[in-house]
């Protein structure tokens, strides 16, 4: 029982990523029809924001301090950073633990900018060209969006470690009533389920309680009759473009702590989201999020060593032979809506 | 001529030219000058994956250009077609036709399954779908059949499958030379010629990549005007429209499907033939995604297009990377010092290591302005030059 609820549990964090990726990437099927594949590069520019946020708070002034000689009788230098200047060393301190939270102030401007640029700039004129036009040209796009990336930090993985109050694992198993450490949880992981819930939560209300969301739901099922209601749809599509965007980039944010960002980490879930969608039921929100969830559970599960002893291997595979059976079996997917992508 | 128009054989008849001259052409400075290190592109490496890339994208082609399926998975049947080469290779020895033979019929089988279950579904799913299966491909190379210790370690995994001296190899003569060769010419014998300044490489297993680059470009000239290239191009104008005609399209496009996997795999034996080892890294997916810009740069449904772009991508991938920042210094000194600097700073991010950078841009510049790639890029200057003369429709123009 425990394993399965530690099961359960890991799956979740991975699922969260899945499902907030295919959620952006739903999202912009949804409003603009046009497959992003340069979604992937979305989510690694949100998780170098909260590299660029740590490393702005450690950039430093050197100052002389007269009171001490170094060993060759210098006067020595200090470096004060300049959040201990402005702030003083105790919130600088608190400031430079609670980098990756904070990013997210940072992640959200930048990447509301990103989408409106990509969108207003890039994907506008592809709207009448073909599919395979459309997937090429954000192909392309993501190359170059990962190859700035590398210019400017490197191939290398970076650590960004989350804040000292979230480092360690939670023991679940003793608030379940199992004994102690049968199911060890780190705590960042809980905290990313509860943030990605958060944001599904919140995009999925924003939709279906505002005003703004009514119409692009309208526009969503019928894009030409919203226009003619005299609505600017183009513009709500542009704007609902920028909330997928930055949805993918704070699941970038968030994520820094659990896997070290490389500019190339996108590449794979890109292809993971694609099939998470997929099986979702291409343009269904609610079928994204479900598939995201489980395809991360069933991916968690494969990779018990009990599994692994009989089918070896199973866990690389599992996601894509489920999406596999899904297509046989169910041609549009979980939640597939009908005439989404039937021609 | 062979069954063909006149105008398809003389576009043959140019590209055996090519094939033949290109250790010439392709090394137009004389040996040991600094322009020869950078831009002289006739060594035998260059010039065979210029051969090898070439019939991977004509293959590519026959699937994306024709009936307008974008498969993104096409990398993972040229991986497959290496790892079965090098299996012959292991088992049986040097001997290059069994590993072509095989690799051809693996990827083939593989397309067969691949484009069994994507072909149910279209335009984007299909992209969506192929790109899955290959990443799974990928990831059974690259882990689960590449476990050293375990007893079904098909591919060796990171490493690479190479042929070690405990392998059976139960054919091999003494005679054989110990590398890849035809009837015992090995793949790597080569005549220099020197004349003059000029030293031109005259590769064996460059020569026959070029017979089969020939060959595969043959066969595609046939397909695209047989009646089943007819059946696959009205599959891309409308494919509904050929269903409630009461047709199914199903078994066109996963011929189709099929020949460009075996298109795949002939190029992916091929590579082997060259250097015997094969990695997982050549099924990845972005691999299958430079196979779509060398087929979109040269020009997509186009009989040369692929051709070009195959050259053009390998050719500028070649010079883009070679050049560093002491070569920008060179090359910019006619500039005033503090001008000179501030340009190479400028251009140090698009080249050397950077050069994933140029090419991406590049991509996406064709695509954005040039849908038609190089061919259509030639035709419009073409044009400017020939406005006068009638417009007769080009050989070239883009299957829409």
């Amino acid at each position: 029982m425990d394993a399965i609820i530690l099961q359960i549990l890991n799956g979740l964090d991975k699922g969260s990523a899945y499902a907030l990726i295919a959620l952006g990437l739903t999202l912009i099927f949804g409003t603009l029809g046009v497959v992003n594949f340069a979604h992937g590069a979305l989510f690694v520019i949100g998780a170098f924001c909260a590299v660029t946020l740590n490393r702005i708070f450690s950039v430093s002034f050197e100052t002389i301090d007269p009171t001490k000689v170094d060993f060759l009788g210098n006067p020595a230098t200090i470096k004060t950073t300049y959040l201990e200047h402005w702030f003083g060393v105790g919130p600088a301190a608190w400031m430079t633990d609670w980098s990756v939270p904070l990013a997210i102030l940072l992640a959200i401007p930048v990447m509301l900018l990103v989408g409106v640029i990509m969108e207003r700039g890039l994907i506008k004129h592809f709207y009448k060209r073909p599919h395979a036009d459309q997937i090429l040209v954000t192909f392309g796009l993501a190359i170059v969006l990962q190859e700035i990336i590398k210019f400017f930090y490197g191939a290398n993985p970076i650590q960004t470690a989350p804040p000292d109050v979230f480092i360690g694992t939670m023991d679940l198993g003793v608030w379940l009533g199992f004994e102690a450490n049968a199911i060890a949880y780190p705590y960042w992981r809980m905290v990313y389920f509860l943030f990605s819930t958060v944001i599904i939560g919140g995009v999925f209300a924003f939709l279906q309680f505002t005003t703004f969301g009514m119409v692009v739901r309208a526009g969503m099922a019928d894009r030409e009759t919203v226009g003619l209601l005299g609505i600017d749809i183009d513009k709500r599509f542009t704007i609902t473009f920028a909330i997928a965007a930055t949805v993918a980039g704070l699941a970038g944010v968030m994520y820094t702590p659990i896997t070290p960002p490389t500019y190339d980490i996108g590449v794979e879930l890109l292809v993971l989201s694609f099939v998470v969608v997929v099986v979702g039921g291409m343009g269904s929100l609610p079928g994204a999020v479900l598939a995201g969830f489980l395809l991360g559970i069933v991916e968690s599960f494969a990779s018990m060593n009990e599994v692994k002893n009989i089918l070896p291997g199973i866990d690389q595979i599992i996601v894509y032979l489920m999406a596999i059976i899904v297509i046989l079996v169910r041609p549009r997917g979980l939640m597939g809506r009908k005439g989404v992508m039937e021609d | 001529m062979l069954g063909l128009e006149k105008k398809d054989f003389t576009l043959l008849l140019i590209v055996a030219v090519m094939v033949v001259l290109a250790p010439f052409v392709l090394n137009p400075f004389p040996e040991g000058t600094a322009m020869a290190q950078m831009f002289n592109a006739g060594y035998p490496d260059l010039m065979q994956r210029f051969a090898i890339f070439g019939i991977l994208v004509i293959g590519f082609n026959i699937l994306f250009g024709l009936t307008g399926y974008l498969s993104f998975g096409h990398a993972a049947f040229l991986g497959a077609g290496s790892y079965a080469a090098v299996w012959m290779f292991k088992l049986l020895g040097y001997d290059i036709i069994p590993a072509i033979l095989l690799s051809i019929a693996v990827s083939g089988l593989f397309s067969l399954a691949v484009g069994y279950v994507s072909l149910r579904r279209s335009g984007i799913y299909f992209s969506i779908l192929t790109l899955a299966l290959a990443q799974m491909m990928f990831n059974m190379a690259y882990s689960v059949l590449g476990n050293p210790s375990s007893s079904y370690n098909l591919t060796n995994g990171e490493t690479g499958l190479q042929v070690y001296n405990s392998d059976p190899q139960v054919l091999l003569s003494t005679t054989d030379p110990n590398f890849p060769h035809l009837f015992g010419l090995s793949m790597r014998s080569e005549t220099h010629l020197l004349i003059g300044n000029w030293d031109f490489t005259l590769n064996a297993g460059y020569y026959l990549s070029g017979l089969f680059l020939l060959l595969a470009f043959y066969v595609s000239i046939r397909i695209f005007r047989s009646p089943f290239g007819l059946m696959l191009r009205a599959v891309k104008s409308n494919q509904q429209r050929l269903n409630y005609t009461g047709l199914n399209t199903r078994p066109y496009t996963l011929m189709a499907f099929v020949i460009s996997g075996m298109y795949a795999g002939l190029a992916g034996g091929l590579l082997a033939c060259m250097d015997p080892l094969a990695g997982a890294e050549r099924m990845h997916w972005t691999a299958s995604g430079e196979i779509v810009i060398m087929s979109i740069l040269g020009g997509i449904g186009t009989l040369i297009g692929p051709i070009l772009g195959a050259g053009f991508n390998e050719y500028f991938k070649n010079i883009l990377s070679k050049i560093n920042d002491s070569v920008l210094h060179e090359w910019l000194a006619f500039l005033p010092d503090g001008f000179e600097d501030v340009m190479v700073t400028l251009i140090h991010p698009f080249v050397g290591k950077g050069w994933h950078l140029t090419l991406g841009l590049l991509f996406m510049m064709v695509i954005i302005f040039l849908p038609g790639g190089l061919v259509e890029g030639g035709q419009r200057i073409g044009k400017l030059f020939h406005r006068k003369k009638a417009n007769t429709p080009s050989d070239e123009t883009p299957t829409e």
